[in-house]
């Protein structure tokens, strides 16, 4: 298939979803480009899975304008659908089959002929390294496998994009890994990338554009290193503990921005070497020098910390 | 709660998709056919012995049948009933929110009207499997009319449609499965005591016969009883247009209460 590059996979203008009086999205555009990882960064609540469900057809917008593929969501979601995978955040496996038939059954929803399936179940089963699961059953499956599974099964109809709604959530952080490395090689194949999350480091790795959402809003939009060199200084220097006022008012006149949050100081700074010279002439305090990221980025967007 | 108008009543479109729903149930009932098919023949059995020959001796003839007759085909429509009540409550429940089957269905090409007729025509398709197995009984016990007594079965597939479309309606309001315990005790049972399966309508006060007209499984029992014992029917163009109208009826409400509670 020949697809223009420069037409969006998905287009939202004034995307807008209301529960009650509640508004959970409140008038979003973006514009996601086909083949690259693009990122909803945002707390519990920010509206990301609402505007994931939207992409779907899942959910009735309110206002705006929502294309995906350059079709009108929702009211052609049912093609649209069949060119996408979803990687849902709760388990939706079915339990009363195995891994392969999991696949299988799958695949006929999406009306695969059958003579096709069973070369696709091979390669997905490869993919998410699951071969030798491949006639157990789900339920005696890990965390880890079964988000494999998922992913597999959101591949069995080649889909032009995969939207994962906050795919490690949940997962230790080696498994975590494991999915980074399948995600990046799907990117790889030219396979657009939705996700969500709310862990930064996710977001860092695999995004290639992101946006900032908090309270149903996008904040801002960029690749993680635009966010981070628009809207904050390079370095950070976190200062753990009870403040010293004193020692913070010295730090204020080292050309430095001074931000507090919780229980920790966080010093911004174009360069951190005076700041720790300095510092490091006081005892007792647990000092962590770092160069700043999107944590920082959020930060100052909400003036409110992003992760749990 | 919404409303009723409010509902999203546009018309659901009839798609062969609904086929795969159905094969997906149906691979997962060949998983469990031993205690499925226990189920399907043994309650019937216990049904037809106890109560056509226990019962039986004492009540000699009903409406001019040996009783065994009588009761084996009023059984073979209520057994539909009960088995697609309970496929349509508590299992469809399950898929539709324990499970979430129905949120991995969604993100492929089906919407609900599809599951919902997948699941209407598996449901019915369970009905006509308990039928069947009643049937077998009743034929061994001999009191079946004949090789005719066949053209039951595509009835019980109507009855199952007829029937599944209220229970589904059930599913997409419960919030747990203790919710289907009203529509047992106020719907369910006393179809089973008022529809003639056990005796004929006619012994029933006359308010109670005219409520009775409006149950499907009265028309259900109508249309079976004479096609299982080789004998004349009646009025079959009005027991088909009434469960024709329950499966249609229902169907449409349960299509537009799902939506109401998936697509939010």
């Amino acid at each position: 298939m020949i697809h223009n590059e420069a037409i969006p996979v998905v287009r939202a203008q004034g995307l807008r979803k209301c529960f009650g009086r509640r508004v959970a999205v409140d008038g979003i555009d973006f514009c996601i480009p086909r083949g690259l990882c693009f990122g909803f960064l945002g707390p519990n609540g920010a509206g990301k899975t609402t505007t994931l469900r939207m992409l779907m057809g899942l959910s009735p917008k309110d206002g705006g304008e929502l294309t995906v593929l350059g079709l009108p969501v929702p009211e052609r979601a049912r093609e649209t659908r069949a060119r996408v995978g979803l990687v849902p955040q709760a388990d939706t496996l079915d339990p009363d089959f195995t891994v392969a038939e999991n696949l299988r059954v799958y695949a006929g929803y999406f009306r695969i002929p059958r003579a096709a399936i069973d070369a696709r179940i091979d390669e997905l089963l490869a993919f998410a390294n699951l071969s030798d699961r491949r006639d157990a059953r789900v339920e005696t499956l890990s965390g880890g496998m079964k988000r494999r599974l998922t992913i597999a099964r959101a591949l069995v109809n080649d889909p032009e994009i995969v939207i994962l709604d906050e795919p490690t959530t949940g997962l230790d952080p080696q498994v975590r890994h494991v999915i980074w490395g399948r995600l990046a090689e799907l990117r790889a194949r030219g396979v657009t990338l939705i996700l969500t999350t709310h862990y930064m480091e996710e977001a860092e790795r695999l995004c290639d554009t992101l946006v900032v959402m908090d309270q149903g809003r996008i904040l801002d939009q960029g690749s993680p290193s635009e966010l981070v060199a628009r809207h904050v200084e390079p370095e950070v220097v976190e200062l753990r503990g009870a403040p010293d006022e004193a020692l913070l008012a010295r730090l204020g006149g080292m050309d430095a921005r001074i931000e507090r949050h919780g229980s920790s100081v966080y010093v911004y700074t174009q360069d951190a070497a005076p700041l720790l010279a300095h510092l490091g002439a006081v005892h007792g305090r647990a000092i962590l020098h770092r160069p700043s990221g999107l944590e920082d980025v959020f930060l100052r967007l909400t003036g409110r910390e992003l992760r749990e | 709660m919404k409303p009723w108008l409010d509902l999203d009543w546009r018309l659901p479109r009839l798609r062969r998709d609904a086929l795969a729903v159905w094969r997906r149930n149906f691979l997962v009932w060949q998983r469990i056919i031993g205690p499925a098919l226990v189920l399907n023949f043994g309650e019937p059995l216990i049904y037809l012995l106890g109560l056509g020959l226990g019962l039986g001796a004492f009540v000699g003839e009903v409406g001019g049948l040996p009783y065994l007759a009588f009761l084996a085909s009023g059984i073979v429509a209520s057994s539909a009933m009960v088995t697609v009540s309970y496929e349509g409550m508590y299992s469809v429940y399950t898929r539709m929110v324990p499970q979430k089957t129905y949120d991995a269905l969604l993100a492929t090409p089906l919407d609900i009207d599809d599951i919902l007729a997948g699941e209407m025509l598996w449901c019915a398709s369970k009905g006509v499997i308990s039928a069947a197995a009643i049937l077998l009984v009743a034929a061994a016990l001999g009191v079946v009319g004949g090789f005719g007594a066949l053209w039951a079965l595509p009835v019980v597939f109507l009855v199952g449609l007829a029937f599944a479309g209220p229970a589904m309606a059930m599913s997409a309001v419960a919030g747990n499965y203790d919710f289907f315990n009203y529509y047992f005790v106020l719907v369910v049972t006393p179809m089973f005591m008022l529809c003639g399966v056990f005796y004929p309508l006619d012994t029933l006060p006359a308010g109670v016969q005219s409520l009775a007209q409006w149950l499907p499984l009265t028309h259900a029992v109508a249309l079976i009883r004479p096609l299982v014992l080789g004998l004349p029917s009646s009025d079959v163009l009005l027991h088909l247009g009434v469960l024709f109208a329950y499966a249609l009826g229902f169907y449409l409400l349960a299509v537009a209460l799902v939506r109401r509670r998936l697509i939010v």
